[in-house]
């Protein structure tokens, strides 16, 4: 068997299930959870919030940034134009270069860390389209032959449960 | 009555599953405009930029106002979404998409400005700072080189920030479709299953954008303005611009954005997702930005006539009770005098007066955009540089046609993408547990009943 779950009507069934894995000896990591929107009013909808993407933004404008002056120093330096004898490389009208490319750094390093932490692209080994239709998908993908008991009945048990296999 | 998870599914989706001949239509009828625009375009290029009406002194007329008009009406949605998500408005979800497209596609057409304006657009490359055979790099110091960063910067910004929340939109088509559209939408949702890390991914993606997005969009119109503010010109020369023209820009795209919801509420039968109390909320910022734009009119103004410069009080004069008078004061009354008397009244405030109020707003933005270029030009220091603008079928026929090429991009977008954003929608309205932290229920009530 590839994967056992359960669609629930509502995250508070959707939370007993995942309660009962728990209890079942079930980890965290091998728990699938999925809904058509986030769950953040439940305790399972608050798995896997840390993130360094806030970080990982601010280096993707320190990035950008570096990537502006750069780019003003090189050209301007380049190709040197006198205009009334004001400086060559002026940091006036360059800070606006450089906060524009800062800027766009932090967004471009922001949408990278989500198309790669959250996995886009590379679809999972479980799934049922009812999810669009509100149902929430709660299941363990490669169970062990003799766990899949327990792991029926600790899914059927909260109300609405309607339990699926493949 | 709250609709089921279904019905969103079945409301929000029925524009791309189902085509009626009105949708051909209307394709059809913007498609022939926005051909009639491109032929006058390669006519341009053809007989020579001598065809449009630009000419000593007046080098900028239609096309540098629609170029600055567009970037204004582009910061109708992402600057208005990014405030509205970072406040956590629950009101804003039906509304974000239905923006935030308006700022993409507005951003596109502004952009197309400068290029036509060139007169030979296939030296646009110029524009980008690369070691090229000629030795020639973009000068640093010209507004002209900020406006390049700045508009892509904020474009490639805006059009993320509309694409990454219909990542689980797209799921949703695909889940619901069959066929080649199924197989489209299954690439496009990019394996999205809705675990609780892609949500929140998600949604610190899109709060980083937010925070990212607000100061680049009001860097954009301020480095608009700089183009004016930046030259030696009578009237332009003015450190109120910056602010007066970020003013504007969000002053034009609330406007655009109330025509743009009224025309979705009635054609794709919104009624349940586009209430009045949205267009409400939206008409209250409209008067806001009205007494704002009027504030830094009268600033502008009182400063100029107490200054007494001769040149600038002579394109002072030509806008308020000479030559340009009429168009002056349509302006004062389309952005000042109707949002007031409308926005102000709360039985005035309904979505028909939000519509006649915008098309106000629309209309004077357009005109201040022109008034802001064309009189200083043609009126500059010496007597040898004054003349007269007069603007010609070419750019009449193609700043008229970038309305209808927004309105078909927007019925186009309409039907492949969901115009409201599904899964924000649900989000607002699921059940919390009953032991929900106190916070989190006040926060789903507010949200239900804004």
């Amino acid at each position: 068997m590839k994967a056992v779950y359960a669609l629930y009507p509502d995250g508070h069934s959707a939370q007993q299930a995942v309660s009962r894995l728990h209890a079942a000896g079930v980890h965290d990591r091998d728990i699938t959870i999925q809904s058509a929107q986030p769950m953040e009013d439940f305790e399972f909808g608050h798995r896997d919030k840390a993130t360094w993407m806030w970080w990982i933004a601010c280096g993707g404008g320190l990035i950008g940034m570096a990537s502006a002056l750069g780019l003003a120093w090189l050209t301007e330096m380049s190709w040197p134009i006198d205009v009334g004898g004001l400086p060559i490389f002026a940091w006036w009208p360059n800070l606006i270069i450089t906060f524009e490319l800062t800027m766009l750094g932090a967004i471009l390093a922001t949408v990278v860390t989500l198309v790669i932490a959250a996995r886009l692209g590379r679809g999972s080994d479980i799934y049922d389209a009812e999810v669009s239709d509100g149902k929430i998908l709660v299941g363990v993908v490669n169970p062990s032959e003799s766990a899949v008991a327990g792991l029926e009945a600790a899914l059927t048990a909260p109300p609405g449960a309607q339990l699926k296999k493949f | 009555m709250t609709p089921s998870h279904s019905q969103i599914n079945s409301d929000l989706l029925r524009p791309l599953l189902r085509t009626s001949w009105k949708f051909y239509a209307v394709v059809t009828i913007l498609g022939g405009i926005v051909v009639m625009a491109l032929v006058s375009w390669l006519s341009q290029m053809f007989y020579g930029f001598g065809i449009s009406g630009i000419r000593w002194p007046v080098y900028w007329g239609f096309y540098v106002t629609s170029f600055v008009f567009w970037i204004g009406i582009s910061h109708a949605g992402t600057l208005i979404s990014a405030i509205l998500r970072l406040v956590d408005a629950g009101w804003r979800r039906p509304v974000t998409r239905c923006a935030e497209v308006i700022t993409v596609f507005a951003l596109m057409i502004g952009a197309m400005f400068p290029i036509i304006h060139l007169g030979r657009p296939w030296l646009a490359f110029w524009l980008i700072p690369y070691p090229s055979e000629r030795l020639i790099w973009p000068n640093f110091r010209s507004p002209l080189v900020w406006d390049f960063f700045a508009i892509n910067t904020y474009l490639t910004g805006s059009l993320l920030f509309l694409l990454l929340p219909m990542i689980p939109d797209f799921a949703v088509v695909r889940d619901k479709s069959t066929g080649l559209r199924r197989r489209v939408y299954t690439l496009l949702a990019l394996g999205w299953r809705g675990t609780p890390k892609q949500w929140h991914r998600l949604e610190s993606a899109m709060a980083i954008m937010a925070i990212a997005i607000v100061p680049v969009a009001v860097s954009v119109h301020t480095i608009v303005s700089f183009d004016f503010s930046m030259a030696p010109v009578p009237m332009w020369q003015s450190t109120i611009f910056g602010p007066y023209f970020v003013a504007g820009a969000i002053f034009s795209g609330i406007a655009g954005l109330l025509i743009a919801m009224a025309i979705l509420r009635r054609v794709l039968h919104l009624e349940q997702y586009l209430h009045p109390i949205h267009f409400e909320n939206l008409g209250k910022l409209l008067l806001v930005i009205a007494l704002l734009w009027g504030y830094f009119v009268f600033n502008e103004r009182l400063a100029t006539y107490y200054g007494n410069e001769p040149s600038e009080m002579a394109v002072f004069w030509r806008t308020q009770r000479e030559s340009f008078a009429p168009l002056y004061w349509t302006m004062v009354i389309g952005n000042f005098v109707v949002p007031l008397v409308l926005m102000g009244i709360k039985r005035f405030r309904t979505i028909t007066g939000c519509v006649i109020a915008s098309i106000g707003v629309v209309v004077g933005m357009w005109l201040e955009r022109f008034l802001i270029i064309v009189p200083s030009l043609g009126h500059k220091y010496l007597p040898y540089s004054y003349g007269i603008y007069r603007p010609q079928p070419v750019e009449i026929i193609i700043a008229g046609a970038t309305f209808a090429a927004m309105a078909l991009l927007y019925v186009l977008f309409v039907k492949i993408v969901p115009i409201i954003s599904i899964w924000e929608l649900k989000a607002g309205d699921h059940q919390p547990p009953p032991d929900a932290h106190p916070a989190a229920e006040e926060r789903r009530l507010r949200e239900q009943h804004p």
